[in-house]
């Protein structure tokens, strides 16, 4: 989901086993910071959605019962300023840290390269190939690190939480923001918020939550962003490029790890299947105020 | 042998029907009651008002009921207070919900009114008639006969003006105020309802309001946030164009700010009914609208179809294998 998680070898590495070996060879994807950011923006998405959208769907049935389950206006106000700080510094530490990395780690391939989010014309290409693929007129494409859609995802959150927390931030400090802006620019926030909240809510719980987890090849969820890796198997499947480019260069053995355990895995589970509950009983409720 | 039985019968429905109608003892059914002849005959001032009243073919027993059985003139001193909830227990009843009886009976205090006070008594006129006390012209000074200070603010209010000038939609107290259950207008139902109330003439701002942070958030059914009156006032409620006006340009700030410590000049540059759907209203907004209207349908319209082929797609790969 972040630039963050471009390959870099696994600080834990324990002996990695031999290559050949009959045993199913694990590949690092997500860093651990990658998998608690994920993490930390799931929460929060989900507490200010469900915080928000008594407001955004004021007239709903079940618009005060929601506001009313987190303390009435008083306390779903505070739970969705609070929520939307904690996003906002977690955005705001992961570009923090691609700066860090770039500029005085000068770490390279962030902005650019095969690990890179940044949209590419191998993108476009691989756009085209996939809707070949939908139809049987052509093989899956050999995907990189970042596919075009989950590029999409990452810049999309990246984008939004701009957008929702600059306007978040003037509707939460009117008083201090007419010190510089005008007036109208809370007319202008308050439209922009829930117009964006709900592409927001909308893109996260059906688009995301289908090209993640729930496509049939993935049904119920896909664990790689809670335990960080994936089978060789499934790698070379999914992104050949990547598998081929790291066959290449010798890049797969420093991110060889060992196999998620029991513990991890079940973590993983519970952690993804409240999420996607939670989000597909919101969507729900979305469905039931507009339809 | 059927006449023998037919008229003990008869004295004794008589009876009974006499006891549920004045609740009398069942052998006043026996004693004539003084027909109004009886009673204006000492009480000729009542005559003239009580003629042209709406109650004018009642018997002054229907409401005096205590004086049905008496036979001996001048009665007694002491009469039983009217009940006009033996005849309007549906509006008795709103009435005792409402803050005048609670003042009268639980607060004691004592010059709260009941019935009479606003309808007046034996020249009760209903409220359609010019010179009724609760008919609308005359409603601001029939409440305003205690409520000096509010009927004072009302009468230079542009509710006030436009009734005067003939158009009877305009609101007096009544329209507001639910006229018998009157409650305190700071307790969260009036609050809430009162944006409604203002929408039953002022419909496309009540609309525009809905659609703000402050309309949300009171439609929710929380009173933190501003509603109609908190801004435009209430009694004196004046357009945006009298200087007096709370929302004079001249009196945004203080206005905004008395619950938006520290707004300035900038801040009040807010509109608090917007419409984006209206680009004669809001062009910014209704431009902004437009940008997502197309993002949104192309953004969900595109990853929908691209999600449906996916599905499919996968769905023949699982099948095959």
């Amino acid at each position: 989901m972040t630039t963050a998680t471009i390959e870099r070898p696994a600080v834990h590495s324990s002996p990695a086993p031999v290559a050949g070996a009959a045993t199913v060879r694990h590949i690092q994807r997500f860093d651990r910071p990658t998998r608690v950011l994920h993490v930390v923006i799931m929460v929060t998405f989900l507490l200010l959605a469900a915080t928000g959208m008594p407001i955004l769907f004021s007239d709903a049935a079940w618009g005060r019962a929601l506001a009313l389950l987190f303390g009435g206006f008083t306390g779903a106000g505070l739970v969705h300023r609070a929520a939307g700080a904690v996003l906002l510094g977690a955005v705001a530490w992961h570009v923090g840290n691609l700066g860090w990395r770039a500029f005085v780690r000068g770490e390279r391939g962030l902005f650019w390269g095969p690990t890179s989010m940044t949209p590419q014309w191998r993108d476009v290409v691989q756009f085209g190939q996939q809707l070949k693929w939908f139809f049987n007129r052509g093989p899956y494409p050999k995907y990189e690190h970042f596919t075009y859609w989950e590029k999409f995802d990452y810049w999309a959150v990246l984008w939004g939480t701009a957008i929702m927390g600059a306007a978040g931030l003037i509707l939460w400090f009117p008083e201090l923001a007419a010190a510089f802006l005008p007036g109208w620019m809370f007319n202008v926030a308050l439209f922009v918020h829930g117009a964006e909240a709900t592409l927001a809510i909308g893109f996260i719980f059906v688009v995301h939550f289908f090209n993640g987890h729930l496509r049939p090849n993935k049904f119920p969820m896909d664990l790689v962003i809670f335990t960080g890796s994936v089978t060789e198997d499934e790698l070379r499947h999914e992104r050949a490029g990547q598998y081929e480019r790291l066959l290449r260069t010798g890049g797969l053995t420093p991110l060889i790890v060992p196999a998620p355990g029991a513990a991890d895995r079940r973590r993983g589970h519970v952690i993804g299947t409240i999420g996607l509950t939670l989000g597909l009983l919101l969507f729900v409720l979305i469905l039931q105020a507009v339809l | 042998m059927a006449i023998r039985f037919a008229v003990p019968l008869a004295a004794f429905i008589l009876t009974l029907s006499g006891a549920v109608v004045v609740n009398a003892e069942p052998a006043a059914a026996a004693v004539k009651p003084p027909a109004n002849e009886d009673c204006l005959a000492c009480h000729d001032d009542v005559g003239k008002p009580f003629a042209s009243s709406i109650h004018e073919a009642a018997s002054c027993v229907d409401c005096h009921a205590d004086l049905s059985t008496v036979q001996e003139f001048p009665h007694s001193e002491k009469v039983a207070k009217v009940s006009c909830a033996a005849c309007h227990d549906e509006i008795a009843s709103q009435y005792r919900d409402g803050i005048h009886a609670w003042a009268k009976e639980k607060a004691g205090l004592k010059m709260a009114p009941s019935c009479a006070d606003c309808h007046g008594r034996h020249d009760i006129s209903p409220k359609t008639s010019a010179t009724s006390r609760t008919h609308k012209n005359n409603v601001p000074a029939t409440c305003g006969s205690c409520h000096e200070g509010l009927a004072e603010h009302y009468n230079q209010s542009i509710h006030a003006a436009v009734l005067k000038a003939g158009n009877a939609a305009a609101p007096t107290c009544a329209d507001c105020h639910a006229v018998h259950a009157t409650q305190r207008a700071d307790v969260p139902s009036w609050r809430l309802g009162v944006a409604a109330e203002c929408g039953s003439c002022h419909a496309d701002v009540v609309d525009s309001f809905r659609r703000t942070f402050h309309g949300k958030v009171t439609e929710l059914g929380f009173t933190r946030v501003a509603a109609c009156a908190d801004c435009h006032g209430a009694h004196e409620i004046l357009p945006a164009s009298n200087p007096a006006s709370m929302i004079a340009k001249d009196r945004l700030v203080e206005t905004c700010g008395s619950c938006h410590k520290g707004a300035n000049e900038k801040f009040v540059q807010y509109d608090p009914h917007p419409n984006p759907r209206s680009h004669a209203r809001s062009p910014l907004l209704w431009w902004i609208n437009q940008f997502y209207t197309v993002l949104i349908a192309g953004c969900f319209g595109a990853f929908g179809l691209h999600s449906l082929l996916w599905f499919r797609r996968e769905r023949q790969e699982k099948r095959r294998s």
